[in-house]
């Protein structure tokens, strides 16, 4: 049967892994080889690399950091922010990153998810959705509008509209981060996450609130998500990936057992 | 030296690289002089089998393989370079392939709709019979797939490991004497990956 997946994601910044609420007030946590090393063999299951900084301060990904992971972590591993071209795209695929995560760029250009899939197979390109709930449902049917840049800028775009053309386009995966939820540790945004898994046929991956187990319990059966990101429950040492498992488990919820 | 086959069929780095951590010296290359003269030969991939077997006859490979395979190299594919393996896959409206072991690849036909294609993720294998590439590694252990097509071995003989997906039970790992292949990706999975990926660097071919 396949597994639930647990993906921490690290956000990085100036080579340090940072977290913060609602993308702000960050704080520094730790170095994200030596993170994501005792992740890989602490039973996660994926891991995710934003360089946050990079689309704001418009400079290229940290290549050289995407190469360090991909020698010492031999799991699946997705790499996103300042991703701008099909070219950026190439160079961190050949560094060794499974998958390629864009976000920002693909509402401005999604022409360039096509060309990606194409080029280099949907199951690198995932698409990162940044969520907001909104009242105004004769604009937004699903109630939720697509923001971009770290929630700085709003689209006008329905969130469910979105991640079915992006299907169409070719992604291989949509991860959907609710801005509401993100940082919050109060519970992941079952509503949004159930909408988008249920109305397309490719894995979700749900992220924004993870706070404690039964949230990713929850998740998994409600929120009907394939995968779900975890960073400040894991990252401050509250839970480790093991225990987060064995509370999966006891719920009958399928994960990798042996790692 | 351990050829790994570059054909343009996707990411071959995290294959380089896992045999890099192992130790063990190998090269990413097309050139026929150099797959033949290696140790052993890895033949990895991710993509279409249209475009896969395309690329195979446009850079001269396909006698390459066979004669590799023949003369009892040991030799591993890994997700598209398993599935081309077989004599026809359904992909592309139908495409004839290497047919190095009896049997074709079809796609998953999930009866309900919540079933997700491709099949990504962590999923266990069963061993069906033992073999010195599972040295070490538990039955039913969890092994990273990203796949939306699947094999069918005409000899059940040829299936080592089968993994349940989309309402069927089908050969996640198949061997054929000096050849062996599998639908997932061991150099991606983890430190039980890395254990099959050496076992393979040990292997003399023989089971």
């Amino acid at each position: 049967m396949l597994t639930k997946r647990i993906i921490p994601c690290l956000d990085v910044r100036n080579r340090k892994v940072t977290k913060g609420v609602r993308f702000q007030g960050n704080v520094d946590l730790g170095d994200p080889i030596e993170m994501a090393v005792a992740y890989s063999e602490g039973g996660c299951d994926e891991l995710v690399f934003y360089d946050i900084t990079a689309s704001a301060e418009r400079r290229p990904i940290d290549i050289g950091m995407v190469r360090e992971v991909a020698k010492v972590v031999h799991i699946p591993f997705a790499v996103g922010g300042g991703i701008e071209t099909l070219d950026d795209m190439y160079r961190v695929l050949l560094a060794g990153a499974e998958k390629v995560s864009v976000n920002s760029l693909a509402v401005k250009n999604p022409g360039i998810i096509a060309e990606g899939a194409r080029a280099f197979g949907s199951q690198c390109i995932v698409l990162g959705m940044d969520p907001v709930s909104v009242a105004d449902r004769s604009r937004f049917p699903s109630g939720y509008e697509v923001t971009i840049r770290g929630f700085r800028e709003r689209t006008g775009m329905d969130a469910l509209e979105w991640a079915k053309r992006a299907e169409d386009l070719g992604v291989g995966e949509i991860v959907v981060n609710s801005v509401d939820a993100d940082g919050t540790r109060a519970g992941f945004e079952l509503t949004l996450t159930s909408l988008i898994s249920t109305n397309v046929h490719i894995p979700v991956v749900a992220s924004g609130g993870a706070g404690v187990p039964q949230h990713l319990v929850d998740v998994f059966t409600k929120g009907h998500a394939d995968a779900a990101i975890v960073a400040s429950m894991t990252h401050t040492g509250e839970y480790t990936i093991a225990a987060i498992k064995a509370e999966l488990d006891a719920a009958g919820i399928p994960i990798r057992k042996k790692w | 030296m351990i050829a790994i086959v570059d054909y343009r069929a996707g990411n071959l780095t995290s294959v380089l690289l896992a045999l890099e951590h192992l130790g063990v010296p190998s090269e990413i290359t097309s050139d026929p002089a150099k797959i033949l003269a290696a140790e052993r030969v890895v033949f990895p991939g991710d993509g279409a089998a249209g475009e896969s077997m395309r690329n195979l006859r446009e850079l001269g490979l396909i006698e390459t393989l066979r004669a590799v395979v023949e003369r009892g190299t040991p030799f591993f594919g890994i997700c598209i370079g398993m599935q081309i393996l077989f004599d026809f896959s359904e992909e592309n409206d139908g495409v004839a392939c290497l047919g190095f072991v009896p049997g074709r690849v079809t796609r998953f036909q999930p009866a309900e709709r919540a079933v997700k294609i491709p099949q990504m993720g962590w999923n266990a294998v069963r061993f069906r019979q033992s073999h010195p590439l599972f040295a070490g590694i538990e039955d039913e252990s969890e092994f990273y797939f990203i796949h939306s097509y699947y094999p069918v071995p005409a000899d059940p003989a040829h299936c080592y490991g089968e993994t349940e997906y989309a309402g069927v039970c089908f050969a996640s790992a198949v061997g054929k004497g000096n050849l062996f292949a599998t639908q997932f990706h061991p150099e991606r999975s983890g430190r039980i990956g890395l254990r099959m990926l050496r076992n393979f660097t040990e292997w003399d071919g023989r089971c």
